[in-house]
């Protein structure tokens, strides 16, 4: 779950991560109100999870409450990368002497969490990654020892050369890091992480990504939910156990298993045709789950055909028959419908499908090829 | 001989009486898997389909001999049950939980190599020699004995594979799903390095997706220290940038992780790209003919 940057400036004031004053605001006179109260140079920020929104236009700088107020009006009635904006920060603005980048993430292939700084921030990390890689900096952490403060103070010194600014830096990263492990983060970014005129650092911006899959044990996170990550099907497919990505094409697809659905999505592809979706209806599938997948694709009235492909493992067979003649029932479907079954309780599943009338392919390519045709 | 399991192999099955747990025992035992016994906390003492149920792994490893373990346990608990079966030192853990926090996954698979076990998973279908034994939840009626190796980040489209093969008239020494999680116990090249020692793999089927660097460093060590030949499949061609697929692993993030990296690293390094699952025995016959 990705969270806004107010929220994640909330999450940094309650771990005392420095950061500026701040709050958010859902209209133009709210806006002017918190100017007022911050006083003095703030900056107007649109608050969205796309990345990239400063050279979208999305960042102003003001002097006054009405310019603030002015400023808010025009985000509240853009679009960036198209998505309107919601909600937008009012910020106390800085004199900024140097800007730095501050990140904990997870990494994949070094199996540790790791500590990612530059003293180039404000630019956008995966281009200063991909052509200057050595101006950026990492220390791996053992997930089970923790950041240990030696290693870390001659980590920071690389690039906090004077004194008492590392010392400062290596407080903030702790709290960052008590942050990242106790709210299950697998992103806490500060970029830019800015040295103010009067020699403090300070984040300035906040990037916070919560692993969903540690999301039942942070009931507190629920009010920081957004309906801005993933559409209303896709949220709902997730309350009944689908994982479901929205697409363009025609074709809509009930799959068992990511990497399945993913190459069928290729396959159809490569046949001449063009998925509306992804989505994986998981393992140890109940007939529910298949009558609340047909739900979710008969609302997109793109769709002209759709594929059932399912290979049964920890999924059985009968449980997805069961699931379609459930939806043949209770759902009209308003699009051919090819199936392919195979694998656990196959002959079982099969059966009833025969004696509903239903066919079903065993081969893959040509029930795709089938689907194609239709599309 | 085959890779990580054989007929010789004990194996627990934790969360024994759960739905999944015990439906998949049952179908272990009919492929002529040795289930020695299982675990559920508070269920000690009771049997499931004949086999003793034991409190916790320490006491199903002493009197059992087990020297495998497969994991149903919800995700909520599954590290804390692959970290107990860790501590008995057994051989190999296999765990097919989806859905373990990230940062429990990396203190666990920290805790897993420690102690010198080797760890499947977590979020995969498992592992299967066929023919010998099979620790997991794929359909065992698919697999036919024989000399292909079977990599895969991915359960279905595992089988999907494995069909088209076996009708083929290829045959697998061993397959294993290594999991579609961010952090998995054991990756593609120290699989690899297991097929290229193994006698009976003559050639290796390897399943990729988008996401991470799984695939580039396979391909690198293939280029470096293989000489059994190596043939893929790469899904995720169709998928956008920035979403997850399903798999928690899947997801192209900052453009790193396409498809389309994978299949260059992977022509680059000499190992060809099927365009289809279907396509897969075709380039593995093409291979092989030329050895």
């Amino acid at each position: 779950m990705k969270l806004y940057e107010y929220q994640a400036k909330q999450l940094f004031e309650q771990y005392s991560v420095p950061t500026v004053e701040s709050d958010v605001v859902r209209n133009p006179e709210e806006a002017a109100e918190v100017a007022r109260r911050i006083g003095g140079r703030v900056a107007v920020k649109a608050q969205l999870l796309v990345g990239g929104r400063g050279k979208a236009g999305g960042i102003r700088l003001v002097d006054s409450p009405e310019a603030a107020a002015d400023a808010a009006r025009e985000l509240f009635s853009m679009r960036i990368k198209s998505t309107p904006v919601k909600r937008v920060l009012i910020a106390k603005a800085v004199d900024i002497l140097k800007e730095f980048y501050m990140s904990f993430t997870i990494d994949r292939t070094r199996k540790m969490t790791v500590l990612i700084i530059s003293a180039e921030g404000g630019v956008d990390i995966e281009e200063l990654a991909a052509h200057s890689l050595e101006k950026i900096q990492m220390l791996e952490i053992d997930p089970n020892t923790g950041l240990a403060e030696k290693e870390l103070e001659g980590f920071l010194g690389q690039v906090f050369t004077e004194k008492n600014r590392s010392e400062q830096a290596q407080d903030v990263v702790s709290r960052m890091y008590k942050l990242f492990i106790e709210k299950d983060c697998s992103l806490v970014e500060i970029n830019p992480f800015a040295l103010t005129s009067d020699f403090t650092l300070l984040a300035l911006d906040a990037k916070i990504i919560i692993d969903d899959n540690a999301l039942f044990r942070h009931p507190e996170m629920e009010a920081m939910r957004n309906d801005e990550e993933y559409s209303a099907d896709e949220i709902e497919a997730k309350q009944y156990g689908l994982s479901f990505v929205g697409l363009e094409g025609t074709i809509g697809c009930i799959v068992n298993g990511a990497g399945l659905a993913m190459a069928t999505m290729d396959l159809i592809k490569l046949f001449g045709g063009a998925p509306a979706n992804f989505l994986d209806v998981g393992g140890s599938s109940s007939p529910d789950k298949v009558v609340h997948a047909f739900d979710i694709l008969t609302r997109n009235t793109k769709i002209r055909a759709v594929l059932i492909n399912i290979f049964g493992g920890i999924t059985r067979c009968d449980d997805v028959a069961r699931g379609i003649l459930w939806a043949k029932e209770k759902i009209e479907l308003r699009f051919p419908l090819v199936i392919r079954l195979i694998g656990t309780n196959e002959k079982e599943g099969r059966k009833m499908l025969q004696e509903a009338g239903i066919a079903a392919h065993e081969d893959l390519v040509s029930a795709v090829k089938e689907v194609v045709k239709y599309a | 001989m085959s890779i990580l399991i054989d007929g010789k192999t004990r194996v627990l099955v934790q969360g024994i009486t759960g739905h999944d747990g015990a439906f998949h025992t049952a179908s272990m035992m009919e492929y002529g898997t040795n289930v020695v016994g299982g675990v559920t906390p508070g269920k000690g003492g009771q049997k499931l389909h004949g086999l003793p149920v034991f409190n916790n792994v320490h006491e199903a490893v002493r009197d059992t001999g087990a020297n495998c373990s497969v994991i149903f346990v919800p995700a909520r608990f599954a590290a804390g049950a692959i970290q107990e079966a860790a501590d008995t030192a057994i051989a190999l853990i296999v765990c097919i939980t989806e859905g373990i926090p990230v940062l429990e996954m990396l203190q666990t698979y920290h805790y897993a190599r420690e102690r010198k076990t080797v760890l499947i998973g977590p979020n995969c279908p498992g592992v299967i020699s066929p023919g010998k034994s099979k620790v997991g939840i794929m359909p065992g009626r698919i697999h036919r004995e024989g000399e292909i190796g079977v990599i895969s980040r991915s359960g279905t489209l595992t089988y999907e594979i494995v069909y088209s093969l076996t009708n083929s008239g290829f045959g697998q020494s061993t397959c294993i799903g290594i999991g579609g999680d961010p952090i998995i116990g054991t990756g593609f090249v120290e699989l690899l390095r297991m097929f290229e020692k193994d006698g009976q793999t003559a050639g290796v089927a390897l399943i990729g997706e988008i996401g991470g660097e799984e695939e580039e460093r396979a391909a690198d060590y293939f280029s470096k220290h293989m000489t059994k030949p190596v043939v893929s499949f790469i899904s995720g061609r169709t998928a956008p940038s920035g979403k997850r697929m399903g798999h928690a692993g899947a997801i192209i993030s900052g453009g790193k992780g396409t498809a389309q990296a994978k299949i260059d690293a992977f022509e680059k390094a000499g190992i060809p790209v099927a365009s289809r699952p279907d396509e897969v025995p075709y380039l593995l016959k093409k291979r092989l003919k030329k050895e």
